[in-house]
């Protein structure tokens, strides 16, 4: 494996609220096309390693790096043009647009539907082109998430399901190479969780992306992930192959000891 | 392909802004020519229509982008000072008076829009109502400046007779002005409409989101500042040029807080209401102030602020809805609309933006997702740790 094939990489890297070690010497090394699992039962910091990889926090201590360029240090809107892109444990879509317009937000700094402000402004010819072939592109995001035909309604009155699709669908249309999603599965329905894996497999596949990804449903992470690292009170537990670390007797007992789920 | 077609067609919609403003100026003009206005309505005219710049300028930062500007009326004195300042000293060297007021125009504007630039680059950057704090203390300095330079005439107000279209000349200022007005007209309306517009609205919606989408947030959010300040600029400039002298008195925080309630009144990101209730309120004003003179005077400002309180509750009490809908032309297009179209349609988009997100909502305060209060930053780095390695 050469040092290219890694696409995430945090060194050591630890945060601490207030003097509160929130998380601790987290080694990470995700490499291309990998599908790989954050878990950890609630509060072990998962979502906290996301705010640091996407620049919301710094870091205490650590690195992180997305092929081999260190991203602390960056802010949120360049750690997303280098490659990045995330959804949020509590959806945040632009409640009061519609289902395009939210993917279209997406596409914004897309070279090929590039149009500066003048000429937005002056209605020149290009504004018209870009805006009707973001619209194409936008359509096909949302026909592989199966909400094409949503696309004029308002993102708020999604059902919670769409909901998470369109956050995922919205975080694609950044052209990430890592997408980072925060329990994409919760309050889904067994159906829609299936389909979500496929469609997770399938963009990773379509879009040669790599995928890092939270969730306490055991059976999404197991049969999508081929790698874990399991988190307890902001350290690693244990990492590694999936079968092994959902077996691992250490594993089991934080899950039991903390919490009544999973 | 037909059904984009239909989406880059003629929509009415799109154009009812510059209706509504050429019907108003048309008005206006008509009663002018037909010998039906005194000397002094004409100014009002003129006041009509930088009212409605200053309102769809100020509607840009507080509708569109979601951030409260206390300081309009600041932009506005800079624009009428220092533009009218150059527009007196270019009509000395420039004979031609419309090239003077065009002059003046772009570099009071230009001078405001580089004061928005100096007061939003500190208070943009920080996260809060912090920008509704400095553009208040902005507005009160600027003001004050004014009064104790005697450049500008100090506390007697700068004159400006010598650019001061009079008698039939108001007519060619009023035509100049409304001009602006639908030059402004489109470039906001195309920057509403557009990838940039959209950027602006998401900020507003949900700037964690936005940020995470890579849209540059500081960028976008000094952009409309700025750019809304030069046509405060703009307004002042036809300002200087329709009343003298300029009086810091008439820029005072009470001025800002009127152009607030135009655009409160007309309603939170829709430019139309903004035309309507600029027209509306600068007439009211001007007849309370014609009607209630002498004696009466003292009651302007009640009858005033009771206008407001009962337009208020009317716009917004859950009892006038009923009535509402049926006046509102939002709900008369809608209902014409859903009678038209065919059950398997899918429905036009929504472009109602009125519905302004308050900043804090309940979900951010509780979780741990993603909290930016001040108090939860993260601890500094550790020294060793940027070093080496
Ligand atoms: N901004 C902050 N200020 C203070 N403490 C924080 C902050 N963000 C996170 N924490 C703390 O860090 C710990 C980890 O939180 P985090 O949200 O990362 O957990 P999680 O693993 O995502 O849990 P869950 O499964 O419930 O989402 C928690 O104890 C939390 O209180
Ligand atoms: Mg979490």
């Amino acid at each position: 494996m050469t040092v290219s094939d890694v696409v995430l990489k945090t060194e050591h890297l630890g945060i601490s609220f207030g003097g509160l070690k929130a998380v601790e010497d987290v080694n990470l090394e995700v490499k291309k096309q990998q599908l790989y699992g954050l878990v950890g039962p609630n509060g072990a910091g998962k979502t906290t390693i996301f705010n640091m990889i996407t620049g919301v926090y710094t870091p205490t201590t650590g690195k992180i790096f997305l092929e081999g360029e260190p991203l602390v240090g960056h802010t949120q809107e360049q750690i997303n043009h280098m490659g990045v892109a995330r959804t949020f444990q509590n959806i945040r879509l632009f409640n009061n647009m519609s289902v395009i317009r939210n993917v279209l937000v997406g596409l914004h700094y897309d070279e090929r539907f590039k149009c500066s402000m003048i000429e937005s402004m002056l209605r020149l010819p290009r504004h018209a082109h870009s805006e009707a072939a973001m619209r194409e592109r936008a359509k096909e995001i949302l026909r592989i998430f199966d909400l094409e035909d949503e696309r004029n309604n308002l993102a708020c009155n999604l059902p919670y399901g769409k909901q998470r699709k369109l956050e995922i669908a919205r975080a694609l249309a950044t052209n990430p190479k890592l997408l980072l999603l925060d329990e994409p599965a919760a309050g889904m329905n067994p159906q829609e969780t299936a389909d979500l894996m496929t469609i997770v497999k399938r963009i990773r596949d379509e879009f040669g992306l790599t995928v890092l990804l939270i969730e306490h449903d055991m059976k999404f992470v197991s049969g999508l992930c081929d790698e874990l690292t399991v988190l307890n009170f902001g350290t690693v537990l244990v990492q590694g192959d999936t079968d092994k670390c959902l077996n691992d007797p250490e594993v089991i007992k934080a899950y039991i000891g903390t919490t009544q789920e999973g | 392909m037909g059904k984009e077609k239909k989406r880059n067609a003629f929509r009415i919609k799109d154009y009812t802004s510059y209706f509504i403003t050429i019907v108003i100026f048309a008005y206006g003009l008509i009663m002018q020519m037909t010998g039906h206005l005194k000397r002094s309505d004409s100014t009002l005219l003129v006041q009509i229509a930088y009212g409605i710049i200053l309102a769809v300028s100020l509607n840009l930062v507080v509708g569109f982008l979601g951030e409260l500007s206390l300081g309009h009326a600041g932009f506005m004195c800079i624009g009428a000072y220092l533009g009218g300042y150059i527009a007196v000293q270019l009509s000395g060297v420039i004979a031609n008076k419309f090239i003077v007021l065009l002059l003046s125009m772009l570099i009071g504007g230009l001078l405001a829009a580089a004061a928005g630039l100096l007061v939003g680059l500190p208070a943009l950057r920080l996260k809060g109502d912090y920008l509704a704090i400095v553009t208040l203390a902005f507005g009160e300095i600027i003001r004050t400046i004014f009064k104790n330079l005697n450049v500008f005439g100090a506390a007697m107000g700068m004159h400006t007779n010598t650019i001061k279209y009079d008698g039939g000349g108001k007519t060619s200022l009023y035509i100049v002005t409304f001009c602006v007005v639908l030059v402004m007209l489109f470039l906001c309306n195309n920057l509403i409409r557009s990838k940039h517009g959209r950027a602006i609205i998401a900020i507003r919606d949900n700037e964690i989101a936005a940020k995470a989408m890579g849209i540059n947030v500081t960028f976008y959010k000094l952009f409309i500042f700025v750019f809304s300040a030069f046509f405060a600029g703009v307004a002042g400039v036809i300002y200087a040029h329709n009343i003298t002298p300029v009086m810091y008195s008439a820029f005072s925080f009470n001025y800002s807080i009127e152009i607030l309630v135009m655009v409160v009144l007309g309603g939170m990101a829709s430019v139309n209401g903004s035309i309507v209730a600029a027209t509306a309120l600068t007439l009211i004003n001007a007849l309370l102030q014609k009607n209630l003179s002498g004696d009466l005077a003292s009651f302007r400002y009640l009858v005033y602020a009771l206008i407001l309180i009962i337009l208020v509750i009317f716009n917004n009490a859950p009892v006038f809805a009923p009535i509402q809908q049926k006046i509102s032309p939002r709900a008369i297009i809608a209902r014409a609309r859903a009678k038209k179209s065919k059950p398997g349609d899918i429905p036009d988009e929504p472009t109602d933006w009125r519905k302004v997100p308050t900043k804090i909502k309940m979900d951010e305060l509780l979780s741990t997702d993603l909290q930016q209060d001040k108090t939860f930053e993260p601890d500094k780095p550790e020294k060793s740790g940027k070093g080496g390695e």
